[in-house]
């Protein structure tokens, strides 16, 4: 199955009971599948005139309590940055697919992760964050789905998982776990006022002390998913003394190229961030406690790069190995990356 | 209407009052703006319809955002435009559900032409109430799709000027054209006459929804005395003298009285 078809059947498992979407590549298939199986099953399916109007239909039915689903590509999402401000300020939960391309602009169809800061740093208006979940297998991509729209159930928010071209593309002979997520909407959606005060979901709060009130009541809430939610995993990571970062597509070439680099007795491990927001950054920043140095590698110019620096706060020197364009970089370039950084830091 | 005892054992007949779905609370609209006219005259039919248990309204940017605190019903707040995709949402994940947009013409007109074109286009489901003032009233009374020629605002200091900045935008008429939209009329607050017939154009909006039709709308000519610099009753004579001019009022379409729609 397709990374796209299988991410579609994890909603469907997970009891998405709305669609909205409109063409765009490298997600298409997300549509499409959607587009036959939502109306088999009684379900909604909508293509819209546009991304803004995809994404405000979907915020229509979040309002609802429906759980639902939105996917599109990096400049369908730059679309729908407006109206991911107003949901995360209207405390909306739905879930939304961003089968990342390269940019700027129209960019390339082919994988890329441009869009880390667009997705972790916000994509509108206004305090406030999103958690973002970044899968690295389609199995794990299934996974993410699923407990996508447990978080945005849990902490009444908008989820993104932040795949990129290959992700969506690959074909991966794996069983995933096909689930139904929990979901609870029942004290905050809107049916009708029938005997109970009539609710509004908004986020214009026009008076200063309303919009403060609301904003730090907003921030404790990214609080708590920070402290809570951080998920990353490492692989090798007991003895390496070269610590590759790396999510998604990009992980997937580090973990061959650390085999390669320890072939050649460069100790290398991988740490791969599951969440793009909360960012792990207390893992790493231990892991700097010890390790000579830290080799980020991105399909993109140097976006998580930042984060990895902030989090190791100058403890480690931090190298970097990104290709753009679509181009994905290869497990020789990594090797080679580690290689270099070995030999231009020395052992802790 | 009810009876009640009058102070000297005459019996008084109640033929004004609050409707239910109004609430109780002061307006924060300008002295002579139409809204409170139109929200009330939405609240009676909620009330008349019994409607107001199953309604989801969808509230756009605005003066009229506000629209939520003064009707007792479920409300989501839309970006600014895109009212009638969030009503397509909420239409679609409730279907039982009585579902309505409150749209400026800044809102309906402009920034959200296609939002409203591609809900006509596919015949959603949802009761349109357009309010056109003709002007931007929340941000300070700029100029508008719909702001007649000629007209004086703060960004068109001049007078509207067709050469520069177009033609006032008869999104009605153009939205009439569609099969999608089961009905569509244009009515005004301008007189107590105008006020009556409005409401019947909103209670047949409102009952083509119920009948099952496709997208129907209301344009309701109204008046921002504030933004025209003119005083309340000015502006009501403007609306009946000069803007049905440009915008004349009456039934557009009304595909299920005539038969073409369910």
């Amino acid at each position: 199955m397709k990374g796209n078809e299988a991410m579609a059947e994890a909603a469907i498992a997970a009891g998405c009971d709305a669609y909205f979407g409109y063409p765009i590549t490298p997600q298409a298939e997300l549509l499409e599948r959607l587009a036959r199986r939502m109306p088999e099953l009684g379900r909604v399916f909508v293509q819209a005139e546009s991304e803004l109007a995809a994404i405000n239909m979907a915020l229509g039915a979040a309002a609802t309590g429906r759980r639902v689903l939105v996917s599109s590509s990096s400049p369908g999402i730059s679309l729908m940055a407006e109206t991911m401000s107003y949901l995360a300020g209207s405390e909306l939960p739905l879930v939304l697919i961003n089968v990342m391309r390269g940019g700027p602009g129209l960019g390339s169809i082919g994988p890329s992760q441009s869009d880390y800061f667009q997705a972790t740093k916000g994509h509108g208006h206004g305090d406030y964050r999103v958690p973002v979940l970044a899968p690295a297998s389609i199995a794990e991509a299934v996974e993410l789905v699923t407990d996508a729209f447990e978080l945005a159930s849990r902490y009444r928010t908008p989820v993104m998982i932040l795949a990129d071209g290959i992700m969506g593309q690959a074909m991966e002979p794996v069983r995933p776990a096909f689930r139904e997520a929990a979901w609870d909407s029942a004290d905050w959606e809107l049916t009708g006022a029938a005997g109970r005060p009539p609710r509004v979901i908004r986020s214009l709060h026009l008076l200063p002390e309303d919009l403060e009130a609301h904003n730090r009541r907003l921030q404790s809430k990214f609080a708590t998913i920070a402290e809570r939610e951080e998920r990353w995993a490492g692989e090798q990571l007991d003895d390496a003394e070269v610590v590759v970062v790396a999510y998604g597509t990009a992980a997937r070439v580090a973990r061959t190229a650390i085999e390669r680099a320890r072939e050649a007795g460069l100790r290398a491990g991988l740490f791969r961030p599951i969440t793009l927001w909360p960012f792990p950054s207390r893992p790493l920043a231990e892991l700097a406690q010890r390790a000579r140095a830290f080799v980020t590698v991105e399909l993109s110019a140097g976006q998580m790069v930042e984060d990895v620096r902030l989090a190791v706060e100058g403890a480690v020197p931090v190298f970097f190995l990104g290709r753009t364009g679509g181009i994905v970089p290869t497990p020789r370039e990594v090797v080679e990356r580690i290689a270099s950084a070995w030999a231009l830091t020395a052992p802790r | 209407m009810s009876t009640v005892a009058g102070s000297r054992g005459v019996d008084r007949r109640i033929i004004y009052e609050r409707p239910n779905s109004l609430t109780d609370r002061s307006s924060h609209y300008c002295p002579g703006c139409g809204h409170g006219i139109v929200h009330r005259l939405i609240a009676e039919l909620l009330d008349e319809l019994e409607l107001a248990p199953t309604t989801i309204g969808v509230a756009s940017v605005g003066c009229s955002v506000f629209a939520y605190d003064y009707l007792g019903i479920d409300f989501v707040e839309s970006p600014h435009g895109r009212a009638p995709a969030v009503a397509t949402g909420v239409r679609r994940a409730r279907p039982d559900a009585f579902v309505f947009t409150y749209q400026g013409d800044g809102d309906l007109a402009a920034i959200g032409t296609a939002e409203i074109i591609h809900a006509a286009a596919r015949g959603e489901r949802i009761s349109v109430v357009f309010v056109n003032n003709g002007i931007y009233g929340m941000t300070g009374g700029q100029m508008a799709p719909t702001t007649l020629l000629g007209q004086r605002t703060t960004s068109s200091p001049t007078g509207r000027d067709a050469v520069t900045a177009g033609w006032p935008i008869p999104i009605t008429e153009m939205l009439a054209l569609l099969p999608g939209v089961t009905y569509a009329a244009r009515g005004s607050i301008a007189t107590p006459v105008d006020i009556g017939r409005t409401k019947a154009m909103l209670k047949r909006a409102f009952g083509t929804q119920l009948g099952g039709g496709g997208l129907s709308i209301v344009e309701i000519l109204s008046t921002c005395p504030v933004g025209w610099n003119m005083t309340p009753p000015e502006a009501m004579e403007h609306v009946a003298q000069e803007v049905v001019k440009t915008y004349p009022l009456g039934v557009l379409v009304d595909r299920q009285r005539d038969g073409a729609v369910g």
